[in-house]
């Protein structure tokens, strides 16, 4: 059979052209559409959390202050003493880095890594004026004999690599010993591990909390009629229009010892003036507000999906013999978990990088991650650490996504 | 007749519903089903069907009045504690389970040994031609197969009563009427009890024993099919059941069992008494299109008027004539399509006749 001709239009175009032609117009259209949205996610988004990532394994500081060492360090072998060369290498970058006023920088970033580098670099400088000519590998070591030691240049060698894992290890509490293991710090320095997982244990207790207290609210609104769920549904929302802050801080007014709960419980006579309980500024009081602070982030998923239960099936338990008890049990409960896991992946999500409010009504024992890596954003600036403990929530969270997705199903999640 | 209903299977003694206090949805209900008997509730839309069957499976109460299953009263039984089998239109499987467990679900809450479970589900699941369907989500089914699983399980646990709620509604015709069939067989195989909701008047006459006319609360006529079509007792039950010519006039003469009726233009009918208040009293006369004669030998019919044809339409079988006469521009005639059946032409003008006790003389319209 011969080949059908190709179908051409009135105006002589072959038909698949003109297709792929009106096609390609609606798929510019499309994508001219979503193109702003686009690039707000990429700004705002990918490139915020990109460059995190980025900083949490970025060490520039030697390559900025002694690009010539770096590089010879680079090509040091590690295995003896490096050569005159490195040496030398080594001092003109340091007389340079001294006229240039950083000496004192590389000094303190490489007392991180090697306790007394300090003094090791300072101690070099004043000597600096009796190294005149070669060999500096002599003159340097007579200076100060750690430079003849290969592990004060295995240590140099690390701390100068491009890229480290050094932020990493310190928010977990670990560090390079002098000979590049990893070890842990001593126990008065330990404070992150703890409090990831304090930030951990407070997340799954305020998810379980507002579950125990959401899952009846959207139960009750989701059975009423219309009119009153719609009422009630506003009723959960309320909170949103006032400011998050003006409701952490009611929380102080309401629960601090001189606060309106103790008052009126001493006046009850159910304690003492003496026995004031000191219901904020620890665990929880951050317990407490957080879980009225993300209550609405539960009800709202478990609610629309309740919604979607419908009357008639409950109706249908109860006629084949089902109580209620039965009939809540085997249809609408396992009907009701996905709501459960959106909600509950929610506020979990929420809760981990929760900030504001552990940090006004924590005190010490109620704070969490996310208040040291403010502390670190802000006053330390110390940002490669605070970007790694970022990365290590956002991991976290993918983790749990992951989890999420092999045990209830992603696509099982719905949000209304 | 009362104390035929309170012996009833299944009865409702003066029931009345209602939704918010003001209106009544349901109006003085007195209704026996007997025991085995497949009975169709039948009536328009919003007439209050759903409401009496939701009171018989307990998730409505009865305002007044009484309803008893079996010879007790279950006005304060708990739905759970009815046994009573619900199909409802919309199939209400639960789509988490497997088929198989939609069945069992029943007899697991009644606390039934799990190897009578399997075998009383294998057989349900064999009744309804779904043996190898017993893995599947009810998401995996179509419809069709959807309403059998809901009936099986409607019937798996061997309910007193089953009620079925439109269960057809959402089949398409050719689906309908093979289910209404295999509805009506497992019926008769399991010689259980059938309350059953319809809109679709062919519907309640295929499948029922007998059918209870209902129209805006009231119980309308209660009968089975052929009596129903044949012999409705007042002009709703005669309109909504079957095609229908009407004449509204006023009863001249009564005598034993016929009345001479004068129409508004002047027409003189004789007709049958079934639901009039006598002479000089209103009335709608009802005749069936297929009652009709077109030229009838003289003496045949001791009705016969002159019409004209207004409108012919070949429907294979029989020609449908739309006819005026006496009035009544809608006149329908059904000529069945036989050997020597007369040819009309529209525009002409023909004599048409019909007996008397085929025309029957009906409460009149309020
Ligand atoms: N829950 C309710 N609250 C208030 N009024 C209701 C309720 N359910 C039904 N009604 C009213 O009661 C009347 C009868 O309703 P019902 O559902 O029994 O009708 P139906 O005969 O089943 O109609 P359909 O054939 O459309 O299903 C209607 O006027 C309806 O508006
Ligand atoms: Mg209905």
């Amino acid at each position: 059979m011969a080949k059908a001709a190709q179908p051409i239009m009135i105006d002589g175009v072959p038909l698949k052209e003109r297709l792929a032609q009106a096609e390609r117009r609606k798929k510019y259209i499309a994508f001219g559409m979503v193109l702003p949205l686009l690039i707000f996610v990429i700004v705002t988004f990918a490139i915020p959390i990109a460059s995190m990532l980025f900083r949490s394994v970025d060490n520039p500081r030697m390559t900025e202050l002694a690009p010539n060492l770096v590089q010879a360090l680079n090509e040091w072998d590690g295995a003896e003493l490096p050569s005159e060369e490195v040496f030398e290498v080594a001092f003109i970058d340091l007389t340079a880095a001294k006229e240039a006023g950083t000496l004192g920088r590389i000094a303190t970033h490489l007392n991180y890594s090697l306790s007394g580098g300090r003094s090791l670099i300072l101690k070099t400088k004043r000597k600096f004026k009796k190294i005149k000519s070669p060999p500096y590998r002599e003159a340097m070591i007579k200076a100060d004999k750690r430079w003849g030691d290969i592990n004060t240049w295995g240590v140099l060698k690390k701390v100068s690599d491009r890229y480290t894992t050094r932020y990493f290890l310190n928010a977990v509490d670990r560090d390079f010993d002098n000979d590049g293991n990893i070890v842990e710090k001593p126990e008065e320095k330990q404070i992150y591990v703890t409090l990831f997982l304090r930030t951990l244990w407070i997340s799954l207790l305020v998810t379980l909390l507002t579950l125990l207290i959401g899952y009846p609210i959207a139960y009750l609104i989701s059975t009423q009629p219309p009119r009153i769920g719609n009422l009630l549904i506003i009723m959960v929302l309320l909170p949103f229009w006032t400011s998050l802050l003006v409701r952490t801080t009611s929380w102080i007014v309401l629960l601090q010892t001189q606060g309106v709960l103790n008052d009126i419980m001493v006046w009850l006579g159910i304690i003492s003036e003496q026995g004031r309980l000191q219901m904020i500024f620890n665990l929880q009081g951050t317990l407490i507000a957080m879980t009225q602070i993300l209550l609405p982030f539960m009800v709202l998923p478990m609610y629309s999906v309740m919604k979607t239960i419908p009357l008639y099936e409950l109706r249908a338990s109860q006629s084949l013999g089902a109580n209620p008890f039965i009939t809540f049990w085997r249809i609408f409960w396992p009907r009701s978990i996905p709501g459960i896991g959106a909600g509950g992946l929610l506020v979990f999500v929420l809760s981990v990088g929760y900030y504001i409010t552990p940090a006004l009504v924590g005190g010490s024992k109620g704070q969490m991650i996310s208040n040291q890596i403010a502390f670190h954003m802000k006053s330390s600036l110390n940002w490669g650490l605070a970007a790694a403990m970022g990365s290590i929530l956002l991991i976290a969270v993918l983790i749990l996504y992951w989890l999420y997705d092999k045990v209830v199903g992603i696509d099982k999640m719905k949000l209304g | 007749m009362s104390t035929s209903i309170s012996d009833a299977y299944v009865s409702f003694q003066e029931v009345q519903k209602s939704y918010d206090g003001e209106n009544l949805v349901v109006k003085d209900l007195n209704l026996g089903v007997e025991r085995g008997e497949f009975m169709t509730m039948l009536g328009p839309s919003g007439s209050g069907k759903t409401t009496c069957l939701m009171m018989l499976a307990g998730f409505e109460t009865a305002t007044s009045g009484e309803i008893m299953l079996d010879g007790t009263g279950i006005n304060n039984v708990p739905p759970w504690k009815r046994d009573i089998g619900i199909v409802f239109q919309n199939y209400a499987l639960f789509p988490h389970m497997t088929v198989r467990e939609n069945l069992a679900y029943p007899l697991e809450v009644r606390k039934v040994p799990k190897n009578e479970i399997t075998d009383r589900v294998e057989k349900a699941l064999g009744m309804v031609q779904l043996s190898g369907f017993a893995g599947r989500r009810p998401g995996q089914l179509s419809g069709g197969q959807q309403q059998r699983v809901a009936v099986a399980r409607a019937l798996v646990f061997e309910p007193k009563l089953v009620l079925m709620d439109e269960p057809l509604g959402a089949l398409d015709k050719q689906l309908r009427e093979q289910m209404q069939y295999e509805i009506k067989h497992i019926h008769e195989n399991l010689g259980v009890t059938v309350v059953y909701v319809t809109h679709d008047q062919s519907e309640a006459l295929t499948m029922s024993n007998r059918v209870c006319v209902f129209d805006d609360g009231v119980v309308q006529q209660v009968a089975p099919p052929d009596v129903l079509y044949e012999q409705p007792q007042n002009a709703f039950v005669a309109q909504f059941i079957g095609e229908n010519n009407t004449f509204l006039g006023t009863v001249r003469e009564s005598q034993a069992d016929r009345c001479v009726v004068e129409l508004g233009t002047g027409e003189v009918l004789k007709a049958l008494t079934v639901n009039v208040d006598g002479v000089g009293s209103q009335t709608t006369l009802s005749l069936r299109p297929e009652r009709v004669t077109i030229n009838p030998e003289a003496g045949s019919c001791d009705n016969q008027v002159q019409g004209d044809v207004k409108e012919l339409i070949y429907l294979g079988d029989h020609i449908r004539a739309r006819l005026e006469l006496c009035g009544n521009d809608q006149f329908i005639v059904k000529v069945p399509n036989a050997a020597n059946h007369s040819h009309l032409r529209e525009g002409e003008s023909v004599s048409v006749g019909w007996l008397s006790e085929d025309c029957r003389a009906l409460d009149a319209p309020n």
